[in-house]
């Protein structure tokens, strides 16, 4: 049920976006549907939560690192998401009829419910993993919805101010809630909520407690954070409702809810939440007096109200966080209600300007009607249920003690009270009350109920919960509160007459105060718009351009586009890596006996490094070096010969063929060498990498090779021939037991091998084929293009070659050899073919396509593979069986062959298809003209009739 | 009495360093051959995980009185495969790019002013 809950927004989203193919009335329907399916099941739910139990879904997801679907609704949450989808469902109804017709519906709505899931997600996330990627949706999607008018710029700063400053605060309350975690040994919120003594006690609990905050006083826009909520206001009416009331901004005020049983009521808690809120609530409160714009005005009134909420939760006293349980309800009411009227004066009178307004009374009474109570609520006027909670956080802050004064908070209360009532009073006397006016943008007149009729549910609200708070809300904030303070309520009463306290006292000076402040608000206002306060739109730009210029500059320090840079980088960062690692560790020298080298391996290591040297001596005469590099793989090859294993042998040998026939005819085109070119410093830099490098890597080696092994190799020995049919394990290994591995590595190959293609078919056009058009030889040519003796050498070793790579491709699954190795000598053996008698000769005579060999190869493999499930057997098992025929003996069987056949025809596709095509355009390069006759040796196969050989070739 | 791990390991450095010292060469050709240094080292270190043994080649047998571990061959093997794959590849990219620009160097740059 839960879960059903806490994903039907999200899941229901596709529906508007659906939908709007119908209509826009289809397109709301969905919308408000998938909201009420999800109020449906919450109120499913509820009255399990209000007879105090918890209701919980665990699932697993990843819980090796403690993230897990778990979910709980307890009362908190019930409280949220009722207001989530309520008043959810009110926007939606309002929207249908507030959008215009160009605008996007379809996208709105489906933001919309984005946000709603989002939003959901939070208040009924057990897992804090979990909790934290809603949070981050939450940045996400009202990113979407504030810059939903994208041709709007205001639309577009807000909405990257909001996602700048909310998602900062995202990360910081990432951070928090890690530690929090980490301190209560679980991810689960029910967990620590559990654990107040050992968090309290930790010394992390104050950096906790300042990131958490960072992320609450971000996401609710308290002071200094605050300046992003009046520029989100330009976003359409419907999402100011929506985010600014109930939802977005609440969640921060959630969060501090949430936690509130394990990070209040230390001293430092008091100190920092208590006073942000008061000074957040005071400095709204007076700043949205002096806004003329509705929106505004409304969103520092927001802004001053979650300082109210901020302030209360941070006193930390039980009955405070009654109050501001309580005060969430209410402030959810009136201020969507009082929002959405903004909506309706702005759509009908066409301006949202105070100073253009006045008398519309008259003009709009339902609309007059709707914002003098939700207004009077605000202001905290009786009967209405903003002046019971308004009362109530009087009363609390009339002895609460700031640092040994008693007098500070409760002054500052009635001065934000004060004010408060100012701009309540503004709203409504400036917008309604007063002579008519002859110059509205737009004739005034009440809207339709689609407009009117959601606000007007929740002004209804706000005068039922006013009139009869304990019977309305009671039941609710009594089950809130024991949730939010984690044990029983202490005494309190929702009444609208508390008896003759300072809080009455307090009241009414704040409402005869307002009263005369606003009064003189012309005069006032003046001196306040006179004032050069710093304007926080500005001030963010300024920092976020710097931000952006210092970005700016690093990049174009560190990424100057030099690749040696960015691979000197690389290294250097490797090498203090690994040598940090190494250092940091209590290194012990191993003590597994060695084995002595014989006289034949001193020889062969004096060989590699001498050639290892030449190379690095010669490196600039590049033919040179690669005869020394080839002696360094030779050295490399009788090595894995010494060592045991002559699979790795045959196989560095032929590699090292086709490696370096390969960069012998790239180097045909290529510069023969290179310049000098690096300072002396940067030889000096290199080399230095280079030994650090090389001592890291050696001693690496070294430091394992002293060490005894402890291998998993046992079960492939163990099962090679009985399991797998062969007893080379190596290659039984490749292609049984890993034979996935293979599958991949053939694969590879052959998209190495089209890469090859692909670079080298269209380096013939443009400048890359003028270049070709325009190369001269730079080496001395043979007189002969197809030496004579090479060319009958060749083709005399082909079939011997070909028959060596099928023995060698025979006997791989029990002797050294198979697929690879069988694959490369072919292809060596044809290889030849191009290299002696050109690349026109060979194509001519391979007609097999290397493109489809590669593919054929991978689909013979995946074939195989796959043939075992039909079986029964897991993927890629061998099956074999030993027959016998006359003459030829015994002999074996085994599926592994088949995938081998695949494995060698993709590396002979592989290898010929890149390095014909080399030779292909080398041959282009050379200009050399097609033979218009055969030469000597050339006898074209596809021609009918005896060979013809004119006699003037023959020269 | 030189033992063949140390001259193992220490082959695997020098080949390392090489690599190193020429992958950070300006021209494209030189990065190429480190780039097959590094491949020779890191294979060479790899196949060493398995220890070294002197012949006991992994071809089963029921009498042998032991053999050396198959695992890191086989790994190896595709290793070398898929190393040649690479420096295929990287040869051709390097002759691609210089035939587009007219130069071998490593970022397509035209050389600086004065220096040839």
């Amino acid at each position: 049920m839960l879960l059903v809950l806490a994903l039907l927004p999200i899941v229901g989203a596709l529906a508007p976006a659906l939908a709007i193919r119908v209509g826009r009335n289809a397109c709301a329907m969905a919308a408000g549907t998938v909201t009420l399916a999800a109020l449906v099941v919450l109120a499913m739910l509820a009255p399990a939560v209000m007879a105090g139990e918890t209701v919980q879904v665990r699932i697993d997801w990843v819980p090796l690192l403690g993230m897990n679907l778990n979910l709980f609704l307890d009362a908190l949450g019930l409280m949220f998401a009722g207001m989530i989808l309520g008043i959810g469902l009110l926007i939606i109804i309002y929207a249908r009829f507030y959008l215009a017709k160009a605008d996007p519906m379809g996208r709105f709505f489906t933001y919309l419910l984005l946000f709603q899931g989002a939003m959901l997600g939070i208040v009924v996330s057990d897992n804090i993993l979990l909790l934290l990627v809603f949070w981050e949706l939450t940045s996400l999607t009202s990113f979407l919805l504030i810059g939903f008018w994208r041709d709007l710029p205001e639309g577009r700063q807000g909405a990257r101010m909001a996602l700048a400053v909310t998602g900062a605060g995202g990360l910081s309350l990432i951070g928090g809630l890690l530690i929090l975690g980490n301190i209560a040994g679980s991810y689960d919120l029910t967990v620590i909520l559990q654990n107040r003594e050992a968090i309290q006690a930790s010394p992390l609990y104050l950096p906790a407690l300042l990131l958490i905050l960072g992320g609450c006083f971000t996401k609710s826009a308290q002071f200094p954070f605050h300046f992003w909520l009046p520029h989100a206001m330009a976003a359409p009416t419907p999402v100011s409702a929506y985010l600014h009331s109930a939802t977005m901004v609440k969640a921060g005020i959630f969060m501090l809810a949430r936690l509130w049983p394990v990070l209040a009521g230390t001293e430092t808690w008091f100190y920092l939440v208590a006073t942000t809120g008061l000074v957040t609530m005071v400095f709204a409160a007076v700043v949205a007096l002096f806004k003329d714009d509705l929106k505004g005005l409304l969103a520092y009134s927001t802004i001053s109200h979650l300082g109210f909420l901020t302030m209360l939760f941070g006193f930390g006293t039980p009955m405070a966080a009654v109050v501001g349980v309580f005060h969430i309800i209410n402030h959810a009411t009136f201020k969507a209600a009082l929002f959405m009227n903004a909506g309706i004066v702005d759509h009908e009178t066409g301006t949202r300007d105070i100073k253009r307004l006045g008398g519309l009374a008259t003009l709009m009474p339902i609309a007059a009607t709707l914002a003098v109570v939700a207004g009077l609520s605000m202001a905290g006027i009786p009967p209405l249920n903003g002046f019971i909670s308004k009362e109530m956080m009087l009363e609390e802050a009339s002895h609460t003690v700031w640092w040994t004064q008693p007098w500070l908070v409760p002054a500052l209360a009635t001065l934000g009270a004060t004010f408060s009532v100012a701009y309540s009073f503004r709203y409504i006397v400036h917008v309604y009350l007063g002579r008519k006016r002859d110059d509205y943008p737009r004739p005034p007149h009440d809207p339709g109920i689609g407009l009117w009729g959601p606000p007007a549910v929740l002004v209804a609200l706000v005068v039922s919960i006013g009139l009869f708070p304990a019977v309305v809300a009671g039941p609710l904030v009594e089950q809130v509160s024991r949730a939010v303070i984690g044990g029983q309520t202490p005494y309190y009463s929702l009444s609208l007459w508390h008896g003759v306290t300072p809080a009455l006292f307090m009241s009414i000076a704040a409402i005869g105060i307002g009263l005369v402040i606003l009064s003189a608000h012309r005069q006032i206002a003046a001196v306040w718009h006179g004032l050069a306060l710093p304007d926080a739109k500005a001030l963010f730009d300024r920092a976020l351009s710097g931000l952006t210029r210092g970005a700016v500059a690093f990049t174009a320090r560190t990424q100057n586009g030099s690749l040696e840079r960015y691979i000197a980088m690389f290294i250097g960062t490797a090498i203090v890596v690994g040598f940090a690692g190494f250092l940091g560790s209590d290194f012990v020298a191993g003590n597994r006996p060695t084995t002595a080298a014989s006289p034949m391996a001193v020889v062969g290591w004096l060989a590699l490094i001498a050639a290892t040297a030449l190379v690095l001596v010669n490196h600039r005469a590049r033919y040179v070096s690669l005869i020394y590099i080839g002696i360094v793989g030779l050295v490399i090859s009788l090595g894995f010969i010494h060592l045991s294993a002559p699979d790795l042998a045959l196989t560095q040998i032929s590699v090292e063929v086709v490696t370096i026939l390969l960069m012998l005819l790239a180097l045909n085109l290529l510069p023969k060498t290179s310049p000098r070119e690096s300072s002396l410093p940067r030889h000096f830099r290199d080399g230095g990498l280079a030994a650090l490098a090389g001592l890291g890597v050696g001693g690496a080696a070294w430091a394992v090779m002293s060490r005894p092994v402890d291998s998993i190799s046992g079960y492939f020995w163990e099962n090679a021939k009985s399991g797998g049919g062969g007893t080379n394990v190596v290659n039984v290994i490749l292609v049984d037991f890993r034979g996935f591995d293979t599958f991949g590595e053939i694969i590879v190959l052959g998209i190495a091998a089209l890469g090859i293609f692909s670079l080298l078919e269209t380096a013939g056009t443009g400048a890359s084929g003028r270049r070709i058009l325009a190369w001269q030889p730079d080496t001395p040519r043979s007189p002969e293009h197809h030496p004579m003796m090479l060319v009958v050498a060749t083709r005399l070793l082909l079939p011997l070659a070909v028959m060596v790579g099928l023995y060698i491709f025979l006997r791989g699954h029990n002797q050294p050899g198979g697929g690879f190795i069988a694959g490369l000598v072919i292809s060596i053996a044809i290889l030849m073919q191009y290299m002696a008698s050109g690349y026109q000769f060979a194509a001519q005579r391979l007609r097999a396509d290397h493109h489809t060999l590669i593919g054929l190869g991978v689909l013979i493999a995946a074939a195989t593979g796959l043939g075992s499930l039909l079986f029964g057997a897991p993927f890629m098992t061998t099956a074999f069986d030993y027959f016998s025929l006359p003459i030829i003996g015994e002999f074996e069987l085994a599926t592994a062959m088949l995938f081998d056949v695949g494995v060698a025809l993709t590396v002979i596709g592989a290898v010929i298809l890149a390095l014909a095509q080399l030779s292909q355009v080398a041959q282009s390069a050379e200009k050399q003209e097609p033979l218009e006759t055969p030469s000597a040796m050339d006898i074209d196969p596809s021609r009918d009739g005896p060979p013809l050989v004119p006699e003037e070739t023959v020269k | 009495m030189i033992s063949l791990e140390l001259l193992v390991a220490s082959a695997i450095g020098v080949l390392t360093a090489a690599g190193v010292y020429l992958v950070l060469r300006r021209r494209t050709f030189p990065v190429v051959l480190g780039l097959a240094f590094l491949s020779y080292a890191i294979n060479v270190f790899l196949f060493a995980m398995g220890r070294l043994v002197i012949d006991r080649p992994p071809l089963y047998d029921k009498a042998a009185d032991g053999y050396t571990d198959p695992l890191p061959q086989a790994l190896v093997l595709t290793a070398i495969v898929i190393a040649f794959g690479m420096t295929a590849f990287v040869v051709v990219l390097a002759l691609r790019s210089y035939l587009e620009t007219g130069i071998d160097r490593v970022d397509g740059m035209p050389d600086e002013k004065g220096k040839p």
